[in-house]
């Protein structure tokens, strides 16, 4: 991660303002306090002392309104599955998915059971799965670390999108 | 008391309504009648020999080729330190059956799992609705002849086919 250029030596940093955002950004992922099932244990490890995601800036905050990063962790129930939806929408703009686990991956051991959703990505667009049962603490970094970048691309200012037809019309 | 005591026990008090007492498995069992499970069920709590203070279980099984569902209940003595296990055939078109949660207050989340999952009517019972899945599900799961809905609630329940994916 190499946003800032040092052009001035020691005195002034010059940098694009998108780079700047997504680099605060990427270094304060507040995620949401937020488990399931087994996958929620892992998830703790990776929140504690040893794999210690703190030091990427990513801490857990106890509210959606506060979250920038859902983590996704364990099996959803069609039951949870729309409870996960309103957190989903109760977070504020920019936000980004984790799915942890094979069970929130696509179902999972539990895939044909009645009441199991087949991956939390019928209810909400996920930008990382997270694979394995349950992921190690080392993956689930990865995963973390892959938000990163995807968060270091992104631009704010100057939308890189072609204009759509609407657009180009007005 | 053994097992066979206690059921011998109970077919002086309730002659006809409790039958056929299997002993020879490691948790022996009778049948009881339907119509007579508030009284039978209130009978081995209260009386002084048999104390049935605790429903240790109550749950079912469905039997789709003899067209039926039968309930099971496990009790324990605390006080005598035995236990009984006893079962009730329900017909599978229309299973109905009073409620002892007024015997044993832990009847009450049973039998609302038992509705939950099998549709079995407990009559009397003061709060019956469903207690795991949500309130507008469809269906009783637990049921042999269950068919999972194509989607629920706008999310599809469908999954790619797993045999294909391997196959290519």
């Amino acid at each position: 991660m190499k946003p800032l250029i040092n052009s001035l030596p020691e005195t002034v940093f010059t940098t694009k303002v998108d780079d700047l955002l997504n680099w605060g950004r990427a270094s304060s992922q507040w995620y949401m306090l937020f488990g399931l099932a087994c996958c929620a244990i892992e998830l703790m490890q990776t929140g504690g002392p040893r794999a210690d995601l703190d030091r990427f800036g990513a801490v857990p905050r106890a509210t959606p309104r506060q979250s920038d990063l859902m983590i996704v962790a364990g099996t959803l129930t069609y039951k949870m599955a729309k409870r996960t939806k309103l957190l989903y929408d109760q977070m504020p703009d920019p936000k980004y998915v984790i799915s942890m686990g094979s069970c929130s991956n696509c179902g999972g051991l539990f895939q044909l059971a009645y009441s199991v959703c087949k991956g939390v990505d019928k209810i909400v667009p996920v930008d990382v799965y997270v694979p394995g049962c349950p992921p190690r603490p080392e993956a689930l970094t990865e995963g973390l670390l892959r938000i990163q970048d995807k968060m270091m691309r992104e631009r704010w200012l100057v939308k890189s999108n072609p204009p759509t037809e609407a657009a180009a019309g007005a | 008391m053994e097992p066979a005591e206690i059921f011998s026990r109970l077919e002086k008090q309730f002659s006809g309504k409790v039958s056929d007492f299997k002993g020879d498995v490691p948790e022996p069992y009778f049948l009881a009648e339907s119509e007579a499970i508030v009284e039978i069920c209130r009978f081995l709590r209260d009386d002084a020999d048999l104390k049935f203070e605790v429903l240790s279980d109550q749950t079912a099984v469905d039997w789709p080729k003899e067209e039926k569902i039968q309930l099971v209940y496990h009790l324990y003595s605390y006080t005598c330190r035995h236990q009984t296990v006893f079962k009730v055939n329900l017909p599978r078109d229309n299973p109905k059956i009073g409620t002892v949660e007024d015997i044993w207050k832990v009847a009450n989340w049973f039998e609302r799992e038992i509705f939950d999952l099998f549709g079995v009517i407990f009559e009397g019972h003061s709060d019956l609705r469903r207690i795991l899945l949500p309130e507008d599900w469809e269906g009783f799961p637990l049921r042999k002849d269950y068919i999972e809905q194509e989607e629920y609630d706008g999310i599809s329940t469908q999954r790619a086919p797993l045999v294909e994916k391997l196959l290519r």
